[in-house]
């Protein structure tokens, strides 16, 4: 029951750092339309700035402020230096162009930091367990990272929902010409976007930094996890997002907690141990090809599509 | 005709280059080079196959790298397994790929778009776990093929020009394939559903069906290119299959032209001379490599064989 409950945590807490980075890319992806496969490498990005930033000034909140700062700069760099000048265009020049761009900051990354993963080390006041019912401890960096998480998106909801900016983006989303020939700066729009966008894989990546290390290449496998959550979620829709990241976090958690023995029940021991690793790995693949399947369009589409 | 002049004769010279270049290998005693060529005509292929539904039938694939790891393990299990023959262990990869493209195709062309790019990125990464797990076959340290495919006296697939030879006449032959393809009615007709599926549907073709039967072709093929790339390297892991290997693919097509017979050919050639020749001059050579794909994007529309095209008529 404890175990339960604590993966149940897990799972809550792994899908919500998804959801921040499904969000940004589908900020940008919805929005923009540009398919950003270098959304991993920002948070990679932001991940090295955090270790770098909290190394630095010895404070942690101070390093990851710093931190997410650093990764907006960077976002609104790379908007306006190159991807800007690839909108409408093809997405396979998007595919190339970004794939161009994982290449650059991978090797970059290496230069500057060396091929050696990081370590971010947690303050002692995060590191303590905390009672969430009786008798149950959860680790209160997990604990944080949910609420920041659950903020975050609570901000964008409200932000893309209820603001007029929010309501320029939504309009930008479904029509461009109009809303530029509204007399809207169409262009500063997107680049914040991209930056906002940045921003919270920056986030994403500085608040998974201290569970795992900071190596180069992290965003790769997890930037796939984001546009399954995207695809499955429906592309360009928040909502969608954030439900599709919550059940791909809970799936793919409970999967590698409870399948190996789940599979021993129903077959020989041997059996089930070499099959559990690959099939937990696979099973939000297997969520997401059983979705398209059934609803071409992702669980919940954008309505304006 | 004079338009097309640059385009052709550079393809022809690189083709001309690709068949002396045992020859030069011998003469210079340079065996590297042969290596390397090896490995570029391979993927050549592998790049080949996937303009075929790329370029052709504007089915943009993003696992294409698992038909090689299909292909590979079909050569590698069979190998470990004491079956040694390439007579059987390549139509056996042959067909693995085929039965793989069969059911993820006909899964995924229920979708269209960008939904079509990652649902055949999640088959692919799928097919990577699954290897992975594969514990008796090496799991995620990959298996080594210790010996490679006998073709019992007809080709040595241990003698480096006879293996070249026989990747380079697999490479002509797929190429020379898909020429035939793309020009008969059938080719014609997945053209069609390219650029307009509604109005080939309405006409009567059925249009998945089509799209089907291209796709498995395409991905029989790049079984084939995975078979070769075992014995190249004489080892196969999960890794061949990961996705930014399928983005590999990708990236060749687009930067020597897709839609183009040639054009996965000279971007293989380019993408891992390149790669090659920047990893010599410096460590870091992606530094490079990345910013300069940015720029072939933003600036070679139709990629190499676009500019040569264009170089043509200016």
């Amino acid at each position: 029951m404890l175990l339960v409950v604590e993966q149940f945590l897990n799972g809550l807490q792994f899908g919500l750092l998804l959801f921040l980075l499904a969000a940004g890319l589908t900020l940008v992806f919805g929005i923009m339309d540009l398919v950003n496969l270098a959304h991993g490498s920002l948070y990679m990005m932001g991940a090295y700035f955090a270790a770098t930033f909290v190394a630095w000034t010895g404070n942690f909140l101070l390093g990851a402020l710093l931190a997410l700062g650093a990764t907006l700069v960077l976002g609104i760099v790379l908007e306006v230096v190159a991807l800007r000048h690839l909108y409408g265009r093809d997405h396979l020049d998007h595919v190339l162009a970004t794939f161009g761009l994982i290449l650059f900051f991978n090797e970059a990354v290496r230069l500057i930091w060396g091929p050696a993963g990081l370590a971010l080390p947690l303050p002692p006041w995060l590191t303590v367990p905390v009672p969430i019912l009786p008798g149950v401890y959860y680790p209160a960096y997990r604990l944080a990272i949910i609420v920041v998480a659950l903020l975050v998106a609570l901000l964008l909801y409200l932000g893309v929902m209820r603001t007029r900016i929010g309501m320029l983006i939504r309009a930008g989303a479904s029509n461009r010409e109009m809303i530029g020939a509204l007399g809207i700066n169409i262009k500063l729009l997107y680049t914040l976007v991209f930056g906002l966008g940045a921003a919270l894989a920056g986030l994403a990546g500085l608040m998974q930094a201290p569970i795992l290390t900071v190596q180069i290449g992290m965003g790769e496998n997890i930037l796939i996890l984001a546009f399954v959550i995207i695809v499955i979620g429906g592309i360009g829709s928040i909502r969608g997002a954030f439900l599709a990241a919550i059940f791909v976090g809970m799936i793919d958690t409970l999967g590698r907690a409870f399948l190996p023995n789940l599979l021993r029940q129903i077959l020989s021991s041997t059996a089930a141990s070499t099959a559990a690793p690959a099939l937990s790995s696979m099973l939000i693949y297997l969520l997401m090809a059983i979705v398209l399947v059934v609803r071409p369009e992702g669980l919940f589409p954008a309505s304006r599509r | 005709m004079k338009t097309l002049g640059v385009s052709k004769v550079v393809t022809a010279l690189v083709l001309a280059g690709l068949v002396l270049l045992p020859l030069y290998s011998q003469l210079s005693g340079n065996i590297f080079i042969l290596t390397l060529f090896t490995r570029i005509v391979i993927l050549a292929l592998a790049a080949a196959s996937l303009n075929l539904i790329m370029g052709y039938g504007g089915m943009m694939s993003f696992g294409h790298a698992a038909y090689l790891g299909i292909g590979g393990y079909a050569v590698g299990i069979l190998a470990q397994e004491g079956v040694g023959s390439g007579f059987v262990q390549f139509p056996v990869a042959l067909a693995a790929s085929a039965t793989y493209a069969l059911v993820i195709g006909a899964l995924s062309l229920r979708t269209r778009g960008v939904y079509f790019i990652m649902i055949t990125l999640a088959f692919a990464q799928m097919a990577y776990y699954v290897a992975s797990g594969l514990a008796r076959y090496g799991g995620d340290d990959g298996l080594t093929v210790y010996k490679r495919s006998d073709f019992s006296g007809l080709v040595n697939l241990s003698s480096r020009v006879q293996f070249y030879y026989l990747c380079l006449a697999c490479l002509f032959g797929v190429i020379f394939l898909i020429w035939r393809i793309v020009n008969s009615r059938f080719g014609l007709v997945v053209q069609g559903l390219r650029s307009n599926e509604q109005r080939m549907q309405a006409i009567g073709f059925p249009a998945k069906r089509y799209q089907l039967v291209c796709f498995v072709i395409a991905g029989t093929m790049c079984g084939l290119a995975g078979a070769l790339l075992a014995n190249n390297t004489d080892f196969v892991s999960p890794a061949v299959m990961y996705w930014t290997r399928s983005g590999d693919l990708m990236v060749m097509v687009i930067l020597g032209g897709m839609g183009t017979l040639f054009g996965p050919v000279m971007g293989a050639v380019v993408y891992l001379l390149l790669e090659e020749f920047l990893s010599q001059i410096t460590e870091y050579w992606a530094l490079i490599m990345g910013p300069l794909l940015l720029l072939i994007v933003l600036f070679g529309r139709g990629g190499i064989m676009g500019l040569l095209g264009r170089a043509g008529r200016g």
